[in-house]
């Protein structure tokens, strides 16, 4: 572990910090003109975070310390999966510690702490959500480590720095299984970050909220806390997906040359992914909760096909 | 060598010592019977003694990795019994001892209030019994002895099932328990008589010995005899679905440290027994065998957490995990037996590992789940879910030491349930070196039911924390009389929620040490496996194949949150306490909450091919106009298929066999002479 390394593993953990509200700004602002709409810009993101930072917490009479532990705990892994994601160099002393199928399950700490806090209060909504959450998680998980497997088996490993320096910086073989694998992860990577057509991030409506339902009560401090790991997780989602399927750029071991050239790459492809999520959300509607099981079923289809080519084809 | 010697001695014999200190309650307790409270710490100290000599005896057989053995001058005549320590034996003695340390702790407090007016003299009697049943099962090395343990411990457990025996739902569950209990053993029985027949002739007495089973070379057939036979019976006390009917029953009916026994450590003697038998006696077998595991296990996985779900029990809810868990167990026995067929002795140790360790975790996570279901219990006098909520306030610590369990058991990292899991997956992902096409394709969808198993365990054990311990309070009584539980039974499930975190975070040394077990049993060892496997990260076959670190997520995890908490605190905030807001409505009560039937719903209509449920919603009367009914009442059943297909069937069978028998008891005695003068005839003409 040099210092190089550690001052890699430093600036990851503050782009994250840093880029994530930019990179939920941008796609509202895409989401907001392709639709016709006034935008805020790209900054909004921002000025809502220190907005509520500097509000008043207000809690109901009964909540107890999960519904206070949470936002923290919540805050605090998202920041734990930023620093094992390798998405500017493979450098990270801090990628060992976890590898993709470990990163799965810190997701689902996340789940089931914000599960618990919508329960925690006692209203209807929250109880809602979390029953809703947990149903879409537990048919989206075994999707999302289908997905995993197969580029795991064509790598031969789990560990992330392993898969971006084997797809990225080795010779480049065209793998039927990874395309089937990248569709079902785009799926799964809807339905984890609440988008459309699986839940809608910007509706309070009573009856289609997921994620909002549990997070419903929350005010101050810790709504803001919750909302920036929010925008984090879809950053996180994206740059995960992006660092097994598409590592092209990520700078190699002990290069810091590389890492201009990856952070350019970076917030190219994400732009790009960006764009690409907004698309999806205006061209679909969203779908009715028990509708989900075909979405996410297609989605778990098309990571099983994918393994199926791998042992067919490669 | 001479200090080796020593600890030798040492370990074969505290295991002695503990078995006899187990016993003395059965002489201790009848003598103080009149002094209540004295006979309760008393009895329930010498156990959890004897507990801890059985850890010390385990551990140190495994660390040093010695075998030794006696022969005990009892039983029938020429017939001795026989005993043995050898690693297997001595890290099944620690997971058994383990929890039932931390289960007699939890005792003390937890019969005080629970025995009421009953005798605990019997309670005390039966209980060690139970535990020195389980040691000795795993100490025996004979069939005969091991199947006197053996029922020694399942009718010592049907006592204590029957324990509360004025309730009639406690005398059908241990009825059925001692049904199940005893198919099985007869299973097992001739499985033992089999191998032994092989082993020195069926003439000879002396194949009985499970040395001479060890020593022999079977022929497939007879083989693969010996084991259905064994795994049948196995898996009849293990609960592995469809012979996991009595579990739900029995387990929550029984008092809770009792459950927690049961289902924390008994059920898994029978994984020690499959264990024993395919890997020690029978050695060679065909890959098949593994892939039937395997099945059987991913079904008990995704079938007994999908059960769960539906409860709306506590300690039913618990005791569907336990036949899940033990699914998972035997998936990592099964990908372990696929890996022997084919002669890959290092992935079959992975495999191996993985089900051993899950082996401990679950006894660890499950027996703290119990304990802490039976401090609901103890408090609330209440096992539905339904009619709590709120808890965490009037019970903070079981309400914090229960989460910990729910995060163990729904396998979030950093706890231990995990890293079980987290093996299982790399052993799953290790399939392709087998080169078999059939098998690398249908084990990866293996991996996928695993994974469905996971998620889903979390959103159950959501549901049982959410609604138990968080919210409002259900229950028609007040909630005011709900109190937390003494330091008795919170120490020992403390002790629990400690060894779960443990495991979780430094599972690098409990693997170094049961490294052992794997290389006896399949050959191979994953601790040697990689360079660089040190005490902070788990890298089971190479670093950069795959790692887990428990450790540095917690450490990370902690450091970000205190940060976080840190910043956000150096200002002083005020936080303002405010009612719920109930949207204008101000009659919001604690009914409206969502129920654990509620959460489950959608789970309930997505799976809901798989159970029998009939749902329906009748108007009360009278109704006024139909179109506006004031009262709707609302039923819901869900029952499990098995029942349906298979036991009621047999059920169905058993009793009409035994009408058209009964057709021959005429109670005439000239009808009986006649039956006795035609077998004369019919012996003589075939003699």
């Amino acid at each position: 572990m040099t210092a190089y390394s550690i001052g890699i593993e430093i600036l990851q953990i503050l782009i994250l910090l840093l880029a994530a509200p930019a990179f939920t700004g941008w796609v509202r602002t895409v989401k907001c003109r392709m639709q016709g709409r006034t935008y805020a810009g790209i900054c909004q993101p921002y000025r809502n975070i220190v907005k509520l930072f500097a509000k008043e917490v207000i809690l109901a009479e009964n909540a107890s310390w999960i519904f206070r532990s949470t936002p923290y705990i919540v805050f605090g892994v998202t920041v734990l999966i930023g620093a094992i994601i390798p998405f500017i160099s493979v450098d990270l002393p801090f990628a060992a510690t976890a590898d993709v199928i470990a990163l799965v399950m810190l997701f689902a700490i996340i789940r089931f702490f914000t599960a618990l806090a919508g329960m925690d209060i006692g209203t209807a909504f929250g109880g809602m959500g979390s029953s809703r959450e947990m149903t879409i998680s537990s048919l989206a998980e075994p999707a999302m480590l289908m997905a995993v497997f197969t580029v795991s088996l064509a790598v031969n490993s789990t560990s992330l720095t392993h898969m971006v320096n084997v797809i990225g910086h080795g010779e480049f073989i065209l793998r039927p299984s990874l395309a089937f694998a990248v569709l079902a992860f785009i799926m799964v990577h809807l339905a984890e970050t609440g988008r459309v057509p699986v839940d809608n991030p910007a509706t309070h409506l009573e009856l289609t909220m997921v994620h909002e339902a549990m997070i419903l009560e929350y005010s101050g401090r810790h709504l803001a806390l919750i909302e920036w790991a929010g925008m984090m997780k879809l950053f996180l989602f994206s740059v995960l997906g992006l660092s097994i399927f598409c590592p092209w750029g990520i700078a190699a071991s002990g290069d810091p040359a590389g890492l201009f050239v990856a952070l350019l790459l970076l917030t190219l492809k994400l732009a790009v992914l960006g764009v690409v999520v907004v698309l999806i959300e205006t061209g679909l509607a969203k779908m009715r909760f028990f509708r989900l099981t075909e979405f996410l079923g297609v989605a778990f289809l098309l990571a099983t096909l994918g393994m199926l080519s791998f042992f067919i084809l490669e | 060598m001479c200090i080796m010697k020593v600890i030798v001695m040492n370990s074969f014999d505290i295991a002695i010592l503990s078995v006899f200190l187990m016993l003395s309650p059965v002489l201790v307790s009848p003598c103080c019977a009149r002094y209540r409270n004295l006979n309760i710490t008393l009895s329930f100290s010498l156990t959890a003694a004897a507990a801890f000599a059985a850890v010390v005896a385990g551990i140190l057989s495994v660390h040093t990795g010695i075998t030794t053995s006696a022969v005990l001058q009892m039983g029938l005549p020429d017939l001795p019994f026989h005993l043995r320590l050898d690693p297997l034996a001595g890290f099944f003695l620690c997971v058994i001892g383990l929890l039932a340390l931390f289960v007699s702790i939890y005792s003390i407090g937890y019969v005080k209030g629970f025995a009421a007016n009953r005798s605990v003299v019997r309670f005390v009697i039966f209980y060690s019994l139970f535990i020195v049943g389980m040691l000795l099962v795993v100490l025996a090395d004979d069939a005969f002895f091991f199947l006197v343990a053996w029922e020694l411990m399942a009718s010592s457990s049907y006592f204590l099932v029957m324990y509360e025996d004025e309730k009639k739902e406690n005398r059908r569950a241990a009825y059925l328990y001692l049904v199940v209990a005893h198919v099985g053993a007869l299973a097992i029985l001739l499985s033992f008589g089999v191998m032994a027949g092989l082993s020195d002739g069926f003439e000879s007495f002396q194949g009985y010995t499970f040395d001479s089973m060890r020593a022999t070379h079977y022929p497939v057939g007879w083989a693969t005899a010996a084991f259905f036979l064994a795994f049948f019976g196995f898996a009849a006390k293990a609960g592995v679905i469809p012979l996991h009917i009595w579990l739900p029953e029995a387990h929550p009916v029984a008092p809770s440290n009792v459950s927690a026994l049961m289902s924390g450590v008994m059920l898994k003697t029978s994984i020690y027994g499959i264990v024993r038998i395919t890997f020690d006696f029978l050695k060679d077998y065909p890959w098949w065998w593994g892939g039937i595991v395997l099945a059987l296990g991913l079904t008990s996985a995704v079938l007994g957490v999908l059960y769960a779900l539906m409860q709306h029990d506590l300690k039913r809810l618990l005791a569907y995990h336990s036949v899940e868990n033990i699914g998972i167990i035997l998936i990592g026995l099964g990908l372990s037996m696929i890996f022997t067929a084919y002669h890959f002795p290092a992935l079959a140790a992975l495999a191996m590992m993985a089900a051993l360790y899950h082996t401990l975790n679950h006894a660890m996570f499950k027996g703290l789940l119990f304990m802490g279901a039976g401090a609901v219990l103890h408090a609330t006098d209440e096992r539905n879910m339904e009619e709590m909520g709120g808890l965490i306030h009037r019970m903070p610590w079981t309400a914090c030491l229960f989460l910990i369990g729910c995060v163990s058991i729904a396998a979030l990292p950093p706890f231990n349930g995990f890293v079980s899991e987290w093996l299982t997956f790399q052993a799953f992902l290790l399939t392709p070196a087998l080169h078999r096409p059939i098998l690398g394709l249908l084990i990866p969808i293996g991996a996928a039911l695993l994974a469905l198993t996971g998620a889903l365990a979390a959103a159950c054990f959501v549901k049982a924390f959410g609604v138990t311990f968080l919210g409002h309070w259900r229950g028609h009584s007040s909630l005011q009389k709900v109190h937390e539980v003494d330091w008795h039974m919170r120490s020992g499930m403390l002790l629990a929620a400690l060894t779960c975190f443990l495991l979780g975070i430094f599972p690098t040394v409990v693997i170094r040490w049961m490294d052992v077990l794997t290389e006896r049993l399949v050959g191979g060892s994953i601790g040697t496996a990689s360079g660089s496997f040190d005490w902070l990260r788990l890298s089971p076959i190479a670093p950069e194949r795959a790692s887990y670190s428990g450790f540095s997520v917690f450490i990370a995890l902690l450091f970000v949150v205190l940060v976080a908490w840190f910043f956000l605190h150096v200002k002083k905030t005020t936080v303002r306490r405010v009612p719920i807001w109930d949207c204008g409505f101000e009659k919001i009560n604690a009914r409206m909450q969502y129920t654990a039937t509620s959460f489950s719903m959608p789970i309930r209509r997505i799976f809901g091919f798989i159970f029998q449920i009939r749902e329906e919603t009748l108007a009360v009367e009278p109704v006024r106009h139909p179109a506006y009914p004031e009262k709707l009442q609302y039923r819901l059943r869900v029952r499990d298929r098995f029942r349906y297909w298979l036991y009621e069937p047999i059920n169905a069978g058993a009793y009409y066999v035994a009408r058209k028998v009964g057709l021959l008891q005429q109670g005439r005695i000239q009808v009986y002479l006649i039956y006795s003068f035609v077998t004369i005839i019919v012996l003589l003409v075939f003699l």
